[in-house]
């Protein structure tokens, strides 16, 4: 009975703000506008629908989900604004940047660790790539893997430290912040360094500012990263293993995983991810400036994630909560633009959002678990009745 | 016992509901002055649910309870402590960053300077040296408690205990970590406690240790009382039938002897430990054959189970299985060969326990279960569920954490894990502490099937009852080195005693 009064409320909130959209988005964007306010509207509609049947696997990310959209809905409300073409895209292609390195971040907090280096080695990494292409006049292929092979291996040696030195992951990746950023102005001798208007570059011009059918590169990219580590982290061995190894390295390597191994292969990953969405900014900005270029980027991945239901103490989070997570980060800061608060509160806006959604979420576990341990409890009252206990009858078959 | 005086603690018609079950039902203690009661009963009986209410950790629903005939309400440990009731938990609650005295008087520090509240160091120390001198420990207050061996640390907490003027001591499982002699030494603790007028409840799955020290044991059963046995009625027979309502014939199901074929099936040879570096251990294991590893706890057993494994680095070895050679440098190399140790500390090296039962359960064998690396979540599930059935673990769904198990199915599950992957060799570091009755007899009869279907099993194991219960051969370790291997006839715990202090066989 309380289910049913629940789901009723959540459709009549739906609809509520369906209608509310719709109507704005009518007024206010003509065709356009209703097109999108129709479609977030059955999202929401939709996502507020299932949200009971999925609770005990997806509840989190449509959680999140749900959130954005709201959060969307409302500003779209405020200031229509926000659903022109050309915010969109901006905010997309925001989002396809910070995503892509975010979800690499993920990763490496579900192992437990943390990688605090990004923002320098993007630094270092635009520098360089400004360098490579402008000064030493290498050619852009040569350039792009040069970068690869930057950021990887210096993740590599991040992750060979943290698991063959036993050092801790925060230790390793503070210096590694403090000795990019250093050795990028010391190579520049501070100087910007910049494209310019250097040809041959199209390709990766393209890839930072130009849009397919209208969406973004950037966030294109993104989708296209997100699904294969979707895919890796969820779905196959690894992603288990990563998991695996986060939540208890000691039982992981009991079981015969190969947790030093698993651990570098996220930073490196990391690394990897860190240098694609280091050349999208390098070309979005067009200059790099080796003090400021990509100052705190490590702490909106670490915040995404966190948002997106990654646990510092690892082997907690998905793909698509990071994903979302960073979406939230960006609509906020767009938030605050078009709003008109002050953009000095951009942070503490942000700030107060992360603690908030950390917040809930921490609620909903507990009670999530406090659901099993009450099953449990159940299940082993009922085996206790008969004087000889048989549990083969629903040892696991309620599965479904 | 002192029938005749009157009991210093009375808890009467003691009831407790979580949601969802019923823990407590209408539950009685008393205790006498200077009386050892033993509380006994499967897990999940309410003996720890009793005695988190009697220390002020939970709240009861109904009941009275009374100390010295008052009626008292006691809502937080440190109410307890004002009625001189304390609480020595199963895991440890001393912090090994501080010094034993500093430990002894935590939250209690004797101060001086008025407001600033110094702590007085020089009365501190006196005092806690006083303490450890009068419970017979050869300690020095300012040994930081690092150093010390898990028996010494819970003799702290015991010390701390006294100091806080302790007259109802409740101990929960306090010899489950613990080796024969250190266990010795606890008993003779209690028994010197009694006879300063200390009252003990005494919590245990052991009970050897309840024919030896209690005065009188109170059984629990599905959160009631089914009973209380004096001092002379106290057998193991009585307490099993009590505790399980049903007689637990063929506790151990028997062991049939080493089966004949090639004794060197599994040799290991020459292997060196870091721990031991000096001494090289030496045994071989035929096929079915249970072999028992005894021993006190830091005489190397685990190290060398931990080595055969390859969690731990070897400096040397040589193990053959089945007449190959075979290089085991890390676990990946062990399982590859079917070779699995099931470790001391289910919750920290057996189980990811955040994970579910399947995911735990598939955890090693998960690349068996896939296709290129991509995991077949319905042949996962299958593998899951055949196993919960096969070994009767119960949880009412796959997908339960493993947290939320019992010690015993949980113990059960890193089993599963290993049995889904046809074991060859297995090794067991005390397959059944802290587990109740009922799935401890469970655990020994999967052994013994294990072995019947030709595996080689090794068991280590400090309680004496199994290892001489169900092993074919016990080998004896003492300090690094095996002073001893046992064949069935020459079975007899003062053999095992003999030869893990490091006599001679």
């Amino acid at each position: 009975m309380k289910k049913e009064v629940g789901l009723f409320f959540r459709i009549l909130l739906a609809l509520v703000i369906c209608g509310a959209n719709v109507y704005r988005a009518y007024l206010e964007g003509g065709v356009k506008g209703v097109v999108f306010g129709v479609v977030i509207s059955i999202l929401l509609l939709a996502l507020l629908i299932i949200y009971r049947r999925e609770e005990m696997s997806m509840k989190k990310e449509v959680g999140l989900l749900i959130l954005l959209l709201m959060l969307c809905t409302i500003v779209a409300i405020i200031n229509p604004k926000f659903l022109q073409a050309i915010n969109l895209q901006n905010l997309a292609r925001q989002i396809g940047a910070f995503g892509i390195f975010s979800v690499g971040l993920g990763l490496v907090i579900i192992t437990g660790g943390i990688e605090l280096s990004v923002g320098s080695m993007m630094a270092l990494l635009g520098v360089l790539l400004a360098m490579m292409l402008t000064e030493w006049n290498w050619g852009m292929l040569l350039a792009v893997l040069g970068c690869f092979a930057v950021t990887m291996s210096l993740s590599f040696m991040h992750g060979l430290l943290i698991t063959r030195m036993n050092m801790q992951p925060f230790i390793v990746t503070l210096c590694g912040l403090l000795f990019y950023r250093g050795l990028a102005r010391f190579i520049t001798k501070d100087e910007t360094k910049g494209f310019g208007t250097v040809g041959g570059l199209d390709f990766l011009r393209y890839l930072a500012n130009g849009n397919l059918f209208g969406i973004p590169m950037p966030f294109v990219l993104l989708i296209i990263i997100s699904l294969v580590t979707w895919v890796l982290l969820h779905w196959s061995v690894y992603g288990r293993y990563l998991f695996a190894t986060g939540r208890n390295a000691e039982a992981a390597r009991y079981a015969g995983i190969n947790t030093r191994r698993i651990i570098t292969l996220a930073y490196v990953t990391a690394g990897a991810l860190t240098a694609i969405s280091g050349i999208i900014f390098a070309f979005y900005t067009n200059s790099v400036s080796p003090a400021n270029h990509g100052n705190a980027y490590e702490l909106y991945g670490i915040a995404a994630a966190v948002l997106g239901g990654c646990s510092l103490r690892g082997g907690e989070g998905s793909v698509i909560g990071i994903v979302i997570g960073t979406a939230l980060l960006q609509v906020l800061r767009n938030l605050v633009n078009l709003l008109g608060i002050p953009s000095s509160l951009d942070f503490a806006v942000m700030g107060a959002v992360i603690l908030l959604g950390v917040m809930a979420d921490q609620i909903f576990a507990e009670r999530r678990n406090r659901r099993q341990v009450v099953l449990m409890r159940e299940s082993a009252r009922a085996d206790m009745r008969p004087a000889n206990p048989i549990a083969a009858d629903h040892s696991g078959g309620t599965g479904e | 016992m002192n029938l005749d005086s009157s009991p210093v603690l009375q808890m009467k018609g003691i009831s407790k509901r979580f949601p969802g079950v019923i823990a407590l039902d209408d539950v009685d203690l008393e205790v006498y002055p200077a009386e050892v009661v033993a509380l006994i009963g499967e897990n999940g009986a309410g003996k720890s649910t009793l005695m988190k209410i009697l220390g002020g950790v939970i709240e009861k629903d109904t009941g009275s309870m009374r100390v010295d005939g008052q009626e008292v309400l006691i809502r937080s440990p440190r109410e307890a402590s004002l009625y001189q009731i304390e609480f020595i938990h199963q895991e440890l609650s001393v912090l090994d960053n501080l010094d034993v005295g500093a430990n002894i008087f935590l939250r209690r520090e004797p101060t001086k300077g008025g407001p600033l509240k110094l702590i007085d160091r020089k009365r501190l120390y006196r005092e806690a040296d006083h303490v450890l001198e009068k419970l017979g420990l050869n300690l020095s207050s300012h040994t930081p408690l690092s150093r010390l061996s898990i028996a010494q640390q819970q003799l702290v907490e015991i010390a701390r205990s006294i100091s806080a003027g302790a007259r109802i001591l409740i101990m929960d499982e306090p010899t489950s970590s613990l080796t024969l002699t250190e266990t010795r030494g606890l008993l003779e603790t209690i028994k010197d406690l009694k006879a300063h007028g200390v009252s003990i409840i005494y919590i245990t799955h052991r009970l050897d240790e309840v024919e030896e020290i209690a005065d009188r044991a109170v059984v629990l059963r599905d959160g009631r009382n089914v009973g209380s046995l004096e001092r002379r009625e106290i057998k193991r027979d009585s307490m099993v039938r009590m505790m399980v309502g049903r007689d637990l014939q063929d506790f151990f199901a028997h062991a049939e002897g080493a089966r004949g074929g090639n004794s060197e099936w599994f040799a290991v040879r020459n292997l060196r430990t870091l721990r031991y570096p000096q001494h090289a251990v030496s045994f071989n294991v035929s096929r079915g054959e249970v072999m028992g590893l005894a021993g006190l706890v830091g005489a190397g057993r685990s190290e060398v189970a931990r080595a055969v494994f390859g969690v731990d680095e070897s400096l040397a070895s040589d193990i053959n299985l089945a007449g190959r050679h075979l290089r085991i440098r890390s676990p990946q190399d062990a399982i590859e060969e079917g070779i699995y140790l099931i470790p001391e500390d289910r919750r920290s090296s057996g189980l990811v326990v955040d994970f579910n039962v399947r995911e735990n359960i598939t955890l090693p064998g998960l690349e068996r279960y896939s296709t290129a690396k991509l995991i077949n979540s319905s042949r996962e599930t299958v593998i899951a569920k055949e196993m919960c059935r096969k070994i009767n673990i119960k949880t009412p769904t796959t997908e339960m954490r493993a947290a939320n198990l019992s010690g015993g199915n949980q113990q059960k599950v890193v089993l599963a894990k290993w049995l889904a992957l046809s074991p060859k060799v297995l090794i067991f570091d005390e397959p059944t502490r802290g587990i109740d009755v009922g799935a401890k007899s469970e655990i020994y009869s999967l052994i013994r099937d294990l072995a019947a279907q030709g595996v080689s099993l090794i068991v280590i194991s400090s309680e004496m009852e199994e290892v001489l219960g169900i092993s074919d051969r016990i080998a004896v370790m003492h300090e690094g080195r095996i002073t001893g291997i046992l064949s069935r006839p020459e079975f007899s715990e003062e053999a095992v005693m003999r030869l893990a202090t490091g006599g001679k066989g």
